[in-house]
């Protein structure tokens, strides 16, 4: 099932998005008018518009082209990396981070339309001051190439927060908008479960 | 100095060796501080997006880079050399152009107003039928191993005619014969960290961030290509998303994007795209297999005589018909194999190559032979432990078998293949399989250094795919030195580093085992020799305790370690130890079994398969961490849930396109998908007496012919082909039932 708070009118298509722009532009030769009308659209694009992100408890000002992926201004322009790109369509949920207090995959959402939203992504805890998640995680092995445990780590967040006396049913069903390719889903069924009975507080 | 005797400490001995400890980068990779390649952002870095063949076989007719230039923040385009004006391009994915530009929208911008037009050319995709292949004209060659049978043809024999009436003579003497088809598509690697590196040419120097699974080895491609010394160039991977077999080389991306860097004088990022990564960056061949196995009415085969074939894409290739019949092998046996050839990119190792497709192409028939007879399959399976070929013993596997079905309590659980109760309109059945994986120690060098301050640091240019290999060096060093895993510290993933084999077929943890506990134990008869008169004992006497050297026997005469490590004075303790691949080693060993049990829910009217329980009983040798041991078993079972399940290569017939390479259809299980899985570490005296063996590869190998018996249980009705959707289930019913 996947997460209801993962569906949003916040999201797009990637690439319906830049196609439907017109930044395809000529694709294949296109001539007179048609091509006007399409660098024209290219370019109101690539304008950039200065606006402010709040990411993990702090504002942040970046420029922004109306393109852009939230994932994109978190990675390149802040160095914020622990959303990962895996799926334009945000169908592995490796880019999910919370807007509001609600899971969204960050690939998925253009960075202009999360001015006055609080975003929070992994990053808002550190390996020096993990968070209870994070360390209930390593206890059970929910992780192995690590690629897509950020993203899980916020949706486990965003879970708890909804449903903290989940069954082990209930977390199977809740989690299933993020994918590992390694394999690590029985433990981290495990964590959560012990993240329930109130594992990671110690 | 005297040689040191290399072993490892008993089970009773060992502090740390076996039991279960957390991985020493496990808060780095959830806290998301882990940098991966994908994740290395250098100053003034430029973003390569590449435009890709849309078509499964075509020839460039146009191909326009000038207005790709024209776009706003493009830097540089770069043509592939195979793709030129003119050039045939044999699948759809091929990477053509890159564009190299300022963001990640201005190279697809850039990408998007390439001028490039094409002449489209034959294609052929349908790998599953051998009679289209032939027609086609895309088959190879047939390779026939040499026929195992009773009687040896005469001189004077035509040798064909020999062998059919010698099989037909061996097939008349049977109880029974059994005939089946079965067949495994091919399936990608799809890392979730596509392939592609992060790097900078600066005077002269090449420095490389890389998602590879070859630290150590891939130094000299990007050498080669451009031309310099491989000392030039230093290729560093920390982390890595997943490799699965399909990163060993720099690839031709990861070459154009060091020629980049070279012509543009900045940092380059060259990540495949997703439908990239998964068209042209690995997948695993398919196999399908017409089988004939005869047997004795208790299950004992007799003999084998098969037909395979499939592709590893536009050269042929197919599943090695040197691993089917698969494990058990009748006394009997002949084995033939026709490559197909179609339009899509050429395969890579997966995961145990060969391995998981022989085990389907194999065992499945094994199940389909006690279903005939109506008996159950553990003793189909118990009763042909003796024609096991395989380099761990049969006994293990005979014991295996037992604990398999111990733990899913296959006495009550079991029914007849197809005459279980039914509730509603859900059956269940049980599975099982097994396997056989070498798990050889790769080539390994370390170094290591103790500090007169007592630190203690290690340097290997080997990689930590996600198995736990830093925590397993770590682990090493602390049990040698009577520390705690904090007080080591372990240097990985850089080219930098003295060389370590690749990671690819289970090689890994011995390779790392064997030349830290080298070092490891090197350095410390050092250490004794320094440490020796302040003890007044000689070196021999010495011994390690918790956090200290001491007089064997005299707990009361010691230094604590870092008083020992004083004595060294101002410089450091360096040693070097290596471990060669293939030479024998009281430290590891190669050759493992498991055997695998599935049990699974079937609705007959919906076609949907539920995974219940999956049991996995693994030997390894010597467990070094119980705790990533058993999670690496986790995973692979899940992987092989993914293809047995869920995941498969669709290629559309007329266009080659690959059409589901977007994950949201390319479809892999969630987490709630995969039911219970119950892993045992099979690790008896004598097992781990054998030291450490490679444990990656071999549990991915069972699952799908597991799954596969398991579902044939519950309905009665074999579904052939994996992976077994609802629409294949209901085939199959449907087809039984038009026959029956
Ligand atoms: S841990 Fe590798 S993809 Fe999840």
């Amino acid at each position: 099932m996947k997460d209801p708070g993962k569906s949003s009118g916040m999201h797009f298509h990637r690439r319906a998005f830049l196609q439907g722009s017109g930044a395809v532009a000529a694709a294949t030769a296109i001539s007179g008018g048609a091509a006007e009308a399409a660098s024209r659209a290219s370019r109101l694009v690539r304008s950039k518009t200065q606006i402010t992100l709040h990411v993990n408890g702090s504002d942040h000002q970046v420029a922004v082209e109306p393109r852009d992926t939230l994932l994109d201004v978190l990675r390149y322009q802040l160095d914020l990396t622990a959303a990962k790109p895996v799926s334009s369509d945000g169908s592995s949920g490796a880019s999910t981070v919370l807007v509001d207090g609600k899971p969204m995959t960050a690939s998925t959402l253009l960075a202009i339309a999360c001015r006055g939203k609080k975003i929070e992504t992994c990053e808002s805890v550190s390996s020096h001051h993990p968070d209870r998640i994070c360390r209930t995680f390593v206890k059970h092995d929910s992780l192995q190439c690590g690629f897509c445990t950020p993203g899980f780590v916020v949706a486990v967040r965003a879970f708890l927060k909804r449903h903290p006396d989940a069954t082990r049913e209930q977390i199977r069903q809740g989690l299933n908008g993020n994918l590992c390719r390694c394999g690590t889903y029985a433990d981290m069924i495990e964590a959560v479960v012990d993240l329930v009975k109130g594992g990671g507080n110690g | 100095m005297a040689k040191t005797g290399y072993a490892w400490p008993s089970r009773e001995k060992s502090r740390l060796l076996g039991k279960s400890h957390d991985r020493i980068d496990g808060l780095v990779k959830a806290t998301g501080e882990a940098k991966y390649t994908y994740d290395v952002n250098l100053k003034n870095q430029l973003i390569v997006k590449c435009l890709s063949a849309p078509f499964g076989h075509l020839r460039i007719t146009k191909l326009d880079t000038a207005p790709a230039k024209e776009i706003p923040g493009v830097v540089e385009v770069l043509v592939f050399p195979h793709a030129g004006v003119g050039k045939e391009i044999q699948w759809d994915g091929e990477l053509l152009v890159a564009v190299a530009a300022e963001s990640e929208s201005a190279a697809r911008e850039g990408v998007q107003a390439i001028r490039f037009d094409y002449e489209k050319l034959d294609v052929f995709t349908n790998e599953e039928d051998l009679e289209a292949a032939k027609a086609a004209g895309r088959t190879m060659r047939t390779r026939s191993s040499e026929p195992t049978t009773e009687r040896e043809p005469g001189d004077d024999d035509d040798e064909d005619e020999f062998y059919e009436a010698e099989f037909k003579r061996l097939f008349d003497q049977c109880d029974v014969v059994v005939e089946g088809f079965y067949g495994i598509p091919v399936i990608t690697h799809c890392c979730l960290e596509p392939h592609g590196s992060t790097l900078e040419y600066k005077d002269g120097k090449l420095r490389v961030y890389l998602s590879t699974q070859n630290v150590s080895g891939t130094d000299d491609g990007f050498a080669k290509a451009l031309e310099m010394g491989a000392d030039q160039v230093e290729v560093i991977c920390q982390y890595i998303g997943g490799g699965f077999g399909s990163k060993f080389s720099p690839g031709y991306w990861g070459i154009a994007a060091a020629r980049l860097a070279k012509s543009t004088g900045r940092p380059i990022k060259f990540m495949l795209d997703r439908d990239q990564e998964l068209k042209i960056a690995g997948n695993r061949p398919s196999g399908y297999i017409k089988v004939r196995l005869g047997a004795d009415k208790n299950g004992e085969i007799k003999v084998w005589d098969s037909h395979q074939w499939g592709t590893s894409g536009y050269r042929g290739g197919g599943v090695s018909d040197r691993v089917v019949p698969y494990v058990i092998q009748a006394p009997s046996r002949r084995v033939r194999a026709t490559p197909i050839k179609v339009n899509a990119m050429q395969a890579a190792a997966w995961r145990a190559p060969n391995h998981p497709q022989a085990c389907v192409m194999t065992q499945c028939a094994l199940d389909d032979l006690a279903a005939r007879l109506g008996i159950s399959s553990l003793d189909v399976f118990l009763r042909n432990v003796k024609h096991i070929s395989s380099r761990q013993k049969q006994e293990v596997y005979a014991a295996e078998l037992k604990r398999a079905a111990e733990l899913i309590d296959w006495k009550s659980k079991w029914h007849p293949h197809g005459k279980g109760p039914a509730k509603g309109s859900v059956v269940e059945g049980l599975g099982i399989a097994l396997h056989t994986w070498g798990g050889t120690a790769n080539n390994s060098e370390c170094r290591l250094r103790i500090y007169p301050d007592g630190g203690v640091e290690s340097f290997c240019g080997t990689q930590d795919l996600g198995t736990g290999t830093r925590t397993v060096c770590a682990l090493v060093l602390a049990e040698t030195f009577g520390l705690n895993v904090e007080d080591v510290r372990v240097n990985i993933g850089d080219s930098k580093y003295p060389p370590s084999g690749a990671s690819g077929g289970s090689t890994t943890v011995g390779a790392v085992c064997e030349s830290h506990r080298r070092a490891a134990q090197d350095a410390l008869a050092r250490l004794f020799e320094t440490v020796a008169p302040k003890l007044s004992a000689k070196p021999d006497e010495l011994e390690v305790g918790v956090g200290c050297i001491r007089v064997k026997g005299k707990p009361d005469r010691s230094l604590s370690w870092r008083e020992a490590c004083a004595l060294l004075g101002l410089k450091p303790l360096e040693v070097t130890a290596s471990h060669k691949r293939g030479a024998a080693s009281p430290l590891s060993d190669e050759g493992v079994g498991g055997v695998q049990i599935a049990h699974v829910a079937v609705d007959r009217d919906t076609g949907v398969v539920r995974m219940k329980q999956f049991v996995a009983v693994q030997d390894m040798g010597l467990i070094v961490n119980r705790k990533t041991a058993t999670s690496q078993v986790h995973g692979a079972v899940i992987m092989g849930i993914a293809y047995a399940l869920f995941e498969e290569r669709i290629l559309d017939p007329s266009t080659g396109q690959f059409v589901n390479a977007e994950l949201a259809d390319y479809k892999l299980p969630r987490i709630g998908d995969v039911g219970e899985i119950v892993v045992d570490l099979y690790e008896p005296e004598d097992q781990r007496a054998r030291g450490v063996i490679g444990l990656g590869e071999p549990p991915v190998i069972s699952p799908g012919a597991a799954i596969s018996n398991a579902v044939c249980n519950a309905l009665g009705v074999r579904v052939p082909v994996l992976p077994l959707t609802p629409k294949r289930v209901l085939d199959a019913i449907r087809q039984a039932n038009g026959r029956g």
